[in-house]
C-alpha cells in the first residue's frame, strides 16, 4: 500500500497539512512518535497573531489569520477561538514612536489598527501599571485552545480518510518512503518532514534549534484581563541571539484564567522548569501589571520552539530531494502559521500557484 | 526571600513528622527545623484536637516537641525545589527557602474519592471533610447522615458525629463482609488497634453497618420545591437490592491514597502509588527519608514507628533507628491487610455515567474522558486535573476507574501566589 503523501508529526502543523491535503483529495498518512498535539503544540500559548517582524513573516501571519476565521466559523466551541485582538504595550514614549510606525504598517498592508495613549490603555486594560505610555490595539488577531484545534484538525483528516498511527517513530525520511524504528517501510509518494523542534534529526539539511519557553498560568479570574498584551519589547526577545530573554506577554484564557509567557532560551536542551527564568519573567511581567502578584499560580510548564536562524519556517521541497518537503521550524508562531503553511505546501506538491509568495519560506532559501 | 538553614528538615507535622522530629532531635549536634502548611502541628488526626488533645500519645508528642529545640514553622507549604539541597514553601507573609542537609518527607494522605451520579451535589461530602467541618464547628444535630464508602476511617468519622448528636442512618461498607472477618481476626496481632475498634464499634451501637453495600448515586429531588424534607435522596445497592434513603447529609469517602506529590518532585522513585523506601526510610535519592503515608496507608501507628526509624537514620543514629524494625514489622503488616480488607471492588469502576463529572475544577464530565488512553491526553484535549487541586482529587479516581498513572509531579504542587514563585 502507497499514500500519496506520509507526514511525519501530528502537531498542528502535521495536523492542518493533513486537513487540507485530505480535503484535495490526497491519501494521506500521518505517523507520530508520541500522540496527537502532545510535541511543542501541547506548550504552546495558541495566540492567533499577525506579526510584523518582516515582510515575509507579515505575508504569512497575515494569510494565516484569514484562514484561522474561515475555520473559526465551523470549530467546535471546545476549540476555544476568542477574537480577544492584541495590545502592544509600550512603556515610554520611544516605544510609542514605534507603536506610531507599526500602525502604518499595518495600514499599509490592509489591517486596520488603533493607537491607545496612556488613558485609553488603561481603559481599556485597568490592571496594567499606571503610567505606561500607551499601546497599539490590533482587533483582529485571536486565541485559539491549539490543542483541541489541532485534534480537530486531525479528525476532519481522518474524515476523509487519513492514516493516524501515533507512538510511531520514524528514524529516516527518503525520497518514496519514511523507514519505521523498528525498520518496517511504508511507501510515499510525497514525505512532509513536520517533526518540529526534532525536524533536524531527520533532515539535517534543515537548521532548527529549540528554544525553550517557559509559561504560567493562574487559577480563574475572569476578566482580569481582556486582550492578549505583549510588550513591544517583544520583539527584541524573540530575535535577540542572547541565550536567555523574557517578555511581558499574557493571555487571556476563556477559562477566566490567566496564561503568563513568555521566556527564551537556546541550549537549554530538557523540559526542566528553571526557577531563575521564572522568577525573571515573573519579575517582567509585575512591572507591566503589578496585580498580578497576588493571583494564585496552579501550574508551570515548558516547551520547545522550533527555531531557525531566520525567524522564518521552512515551507517546501527540500534540497537534494525530488519528493520529500519540510513543513518545520515555526519557532513561537507555528499556532498561527500551521493553516498557511498546509495551504503553500498543498499548493507546492499539487503544483499550483499560492496564495502568497512561497520563496522566503523554502529550504533552500 | 527569607532564608532558613537546617540540618534536618522534615515536611508535615502529622504523626510520622512529629515523631522522625523527636528521634532526630536526639542528636544534640543537629539543628532540627519541622515545616507543616497548617496553623497547628498535628496532622490528619490531632491537629483539631490541639489544645484539648484528648490522646495521651499526642499531647506527650506535642509537648516534647513543643518544649525541644526544634524549630516549628507552621503555615508553610512546600511547593517547589530551589537548589539541589533546599525547597521553597508559601507563608503568610511571602516565601521561604529552607536550606537541609537532610530531608525528611512525611506528607501524609488525603481522602480518596470515587464518581457516582450525584457526588458533587451540595451537603455531599468527604467522611473526613464532613468531620473537619463538625470541628470547625458546623452543627449535625439530629442530622440525618449516612456514611459510606470504605476503610476504617468511616467508623471513625460515623463515631464522631454521633458524638455530636447526629442521627448517623447507617454505615456503607464496599467491602465484602469475609473480608471483613480476616481483617477483624488479623487484629488479634495488633492489640492496640483491637482495643480501638471494639471502643469505637461499640460506642455504634444502633447504626447499622452494611458491608457489600455502596451509594449508587445521590440526587436532590426535594430542593427546588422548597420543601422541609431532607435535601439528599441516596440510592444503595446491597446483594443486587437496590434501594433508597432520605438525609441531610452524604459522607462518602474511599479509604486513603498519599501525597507523594513532594517526592515525586524531588525524584524520588515512586513505585505502584506509593514512594520507595529502604529499611532506614530512605529514598531512592540520597538524603531524603520518607514517613507515613506516603509510604503505605497504615495509619498512626506505623506512621509513628516509621517516623521514629527516619528520624533517627537521618540523625546518623542507626543503631537506634534498628531497634525499632521489629516494631514496623508489625504495622506493615497490619497495613497490608488493611488495604487488602478495603480493596475496592470493580462494580464501583461503573457507577459513574457520562455526564457525572469527574474532574470538578474543569468541569469535566465521565463521557469526555472515557475514550483517552493516557491520562496527559485526556488532560489536554479536556482539561482534566489541570485546575486548582491539581488533579489531586480526579487523579486518584482516573487511576481507579482507567489504570491511569499519575504523571511525575511538577512545581508549583500547590497553587501560589505568582509573587512567592
Ligand atoms: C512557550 C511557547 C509559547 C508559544 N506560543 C505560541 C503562540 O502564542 N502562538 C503561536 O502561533 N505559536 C506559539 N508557539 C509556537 C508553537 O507552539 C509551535 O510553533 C508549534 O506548536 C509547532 O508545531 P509543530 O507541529 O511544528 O511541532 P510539534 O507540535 O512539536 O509536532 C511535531 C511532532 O512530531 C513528532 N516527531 C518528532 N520527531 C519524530 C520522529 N522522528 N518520528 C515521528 N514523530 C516525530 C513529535 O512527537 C511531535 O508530536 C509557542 C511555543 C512555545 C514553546
Ligand atoms: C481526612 C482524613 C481524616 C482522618 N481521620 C482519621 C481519624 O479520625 N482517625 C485515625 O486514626 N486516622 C485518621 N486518618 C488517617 C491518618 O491520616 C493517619 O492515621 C495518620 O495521621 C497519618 O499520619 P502522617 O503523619 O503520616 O500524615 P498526616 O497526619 O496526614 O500529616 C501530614 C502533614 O503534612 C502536611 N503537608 C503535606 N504536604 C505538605 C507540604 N507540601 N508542605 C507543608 N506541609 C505539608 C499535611 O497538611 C499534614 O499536616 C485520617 C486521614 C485523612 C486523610
Amino acid at each position: 500500500m502507497s499514500y500519496d503523501v506520509a507526514i511525519i508529526g501530528a502537531g498542528i502543523v502535521g495536523a492542518a497539512c493533513a486537513a487540507v491535503l485530505t480535503r484535495e483529495g490526497m491519501s494521506v498518512i500521518v505517523l507520530d512518535a508520541g500522540g496527537v498535539a502532545t510535541g511543542s503544540t501541547a506548550a504552546g500559548m495558541g495566540h492567533i497573531v499577525v506579526m510584523d517582524d518582516s515582510e515575509a513573516q507579515f505575508a504569512l501571519t497575515q494569510y494565516s489569520q484569514k484562514l484561522w476565521k474561515k475555520l473559526a466559523a465551523e470549530m467546535p466551541v471546545s476549540c476555544e477561538f476568542e477574537h480577544c485582538g492584541t495590545i502592544w504595550v509600550a512603556a515610554d514614549d520611544e516605544e510609542m514612536d514605534e507603536v506610531r510606525r507599526k500602525h502604518e504598517f499595518y495600514k499599509t498592508h490592509g489591517i486596520a489598527t488603533e493607537i491607545l495613549d496612556e488613558k485609553a490603555l488603561r481603559e481599556a486594560e485597568p490592571n496594567l501599571a499606571e503610567g505606561l505610555a500607551g499601546g497599539l490595539r490590533v482587533a483582529g488577531d485571536s486565541v485559539v485552545y491549539q490543542l483541541t484545534a489541532t485534534t480537530y484538525l486531525m479528525d476532519k483528516a481522518v474524515a476523509k480518510g487519513a492514516v493516524l498511527k501515533t507512538g510511531t517513530r520514524i528514524v529516516s525520511v527518503n525520497d518514496g518512503d519514511v523507514e519505521l524504528e523498528n525498520g518496517a517501510v511504508i511507501a510515499a509518494g510525497n514525505v512532509i518532514n513536520a517533526a518540529g523542534a526534532f525536524a533536524s534529526e531527520l533532515s539535517p539539511e534543515l537548521n532548527i534549534k529549540k528554544r525553550k519557553g517557559h509559561l504560567v498560568i493562574t487559577e480563574r479570574y475572569p476578566n482580569f484581563v481582556s486582550h492578549q498584551l505583549i510588550e513591544l519589547g517583544y520583539l527584541k526577545s524573540a530575535h535577540g541571539k542572547d541565550a536567555d530573554s523574557v517578555a511581558f506577554n499574557v493571555q487571556p484564557r476563556s477559562t477566566g484564567q490567566v496564561l503568563l509567557g513568555s521566556s527564551r532560551q537556546f541550549g537549554a536542551e530538557t523540559s526542566e522548569i528553571d526557577n531563575s527564568i521564572v522568577s525573571r519573567m515573573t519579575a517582567r511581567a509585575f512591572e507591566y501589571m503589578p496585580k498580578l502578584r497576588d493571583l494564585a499560580a496552579v501550574r508551570i510548564w515548558t516547551g520547545f520552539r522550533p527555531a531557525t536562524p531566520d525567524n522564518l519556517p521552512y515551507i517546501g521541497k527540500i534540497p537534494g530531494f525530488e519528493n520529500v518537503y519540510a513543513a518545520a521550524g515555526h519557532e513561537g508562531l507555528g499556532i498561527t502559521t500551521s493553516l498557511g503553511t498546509a495551504e503553500l505546501l498543498t499548493d507546492e506538491i499539487l503544483g499550483r500557484k499560492p496564495a502568497i509568495s512561497p520563496e522566503a519560506y523554502l529550504p533552500g532559501r | 526571600m527569607n532564608k532558613i538553614s537546617t540540618d534536618i528538615l522534615i515536611i508535615g507535622g502529622g504523626a510520622a513528622g512529629m515523631s522522625a522530629a523527636l528521634a532526630a532531635s536526639s542528636n544534640r549536634d543537629l539543628g532540627i527545623t519541622l515545616i507543616d502548611d497548617n496553623p497547628r502541628l498535628g496532622g490528619q488526626i490531632w491537629r483539631a484536637e490541639l489544645g484539648k488533645t484528648k490522646s495521651p500519645e499526642a499531647l506527650k508528642l506535642i509537648t516534647a516537641i513543643e518544649s525541644g529545640r526544634i524549630g516549628i514553622v507552621n503555615n508553610a507549604q512546600v511547593f517547589a525545589a530551589q537548589n539541589e539541597n533546599s525547597l521553597l514553601a508559601q507563608t503568610p507573609t511571602g516565601s521561604t527557602e529552607f536550606e537541609y542537609q537532610k530531608l525528611i518527607i512525611a506528607t501524609g494522605a488525603r481522602e480518596r474519592f470515587l464518581p457516582f451520579p450525584g457526588w458533587t451535589l451540595p451537603n455531599v461530602l468527604g467522611a473526613g471533610g464532613l468531620q473537619a467541618l463538625v470541628k470547625g464547628g458546623l452543627n449535625v444535630e439530629n442530622k440525618l447522615i449516612v456514611v459510606a464508602g470504605t476503610g476504617p476511617l468511616l467508623l471513625a468519622v460515623a463515631e464522631y458525629l454521633k458524638s455530636k448528636e447526629a442521627n448517623v442512618v447507617a454505615i456503607a461498607e464496599q467491602t465484602s463482609a469475609a473480608n471483613l472477618r480476616r481483617f477483624a481476626f488479623g487484629l488479634w496481632r495488633s492489640p492496640s488497634k483491637l482495643a480501638q475498634g471494639i471502643a469505637l464499634r461499640s460506642k455504634l451501637i444502633g447504626v447499622p453497618y452494611l458491608t457489600d453495600s455502596w451509594v449508587e448515586s445521590v440526587s436532590s429531588p426535594h430542593v427546588s420545591k422548597g420543601s422541609t424534607s431532607a435535601p439528599l435522596n441516596i440510592t444503595f445497592t446491597r446483594n443486587r437490592k437496590t434501594w433508597t434513603i432520605d438525609a441531610d447529609y452524604l459522607a462518602s469517602g474511599f479509604h486513603l491514597v498519599p501525597n507523594t506529590e513532594l517526592a515525586s518532585l524531588l525524584g524520588c522513585r515512586v513505585e505502584n502509588s506509593f514512594v520507595a523506601v529502604d529499611e532506614f526510610q530512605r529514598t531512592s535519592c540520597e538524603n531524603i527519608y520518607c514517613a507515613g503515608e506516603p509510604t503505605g496507608i497504615g495509619g498512626v501507628e506505623a506512621s509513628l514507628i516509621e517516623g521514629k526509624i527516619a528520624g533517627f537514620a537521618a540523625a546518623d543514629n542507626e543503631a537506634e533507628a534498628r531497634l525499632h524494625f521489629a516494631e514496623r514489622e508489625k504495622t506493615g503488616k497490619f497495613a497490608e491487610r488493611l488495604n487488602r480488607a478495603f480493596a475496592l471492588r470493580d462494580e464501583l469502576k461503573h457507577l459513574a455515567d457520562d455526564d457525572t463529572i469527574i474532574c470538578r475544577c474543569e468541569d469535566v464530565s465521565y463521557g469526555s474522558i472515557r475514550d483517552f488512553d493516557s491520562r496527559r491526553e485526556a488532560k489536554l484535549q479536556t482539561r482534566c486535573g489541570m485546575g486548582a487541586c491539581q488533579g489531586r482529587i480526579c487523579g486518584a479516581a482516573t487511576e481507579f476507574l482507567f489504570g491511569w498513572e499519575a504523571d511525575t509531579a511538577r512545581p508549583p504542587i500547590f497553587p501560589v501566589r505568582m509573587e512567592n514563585l
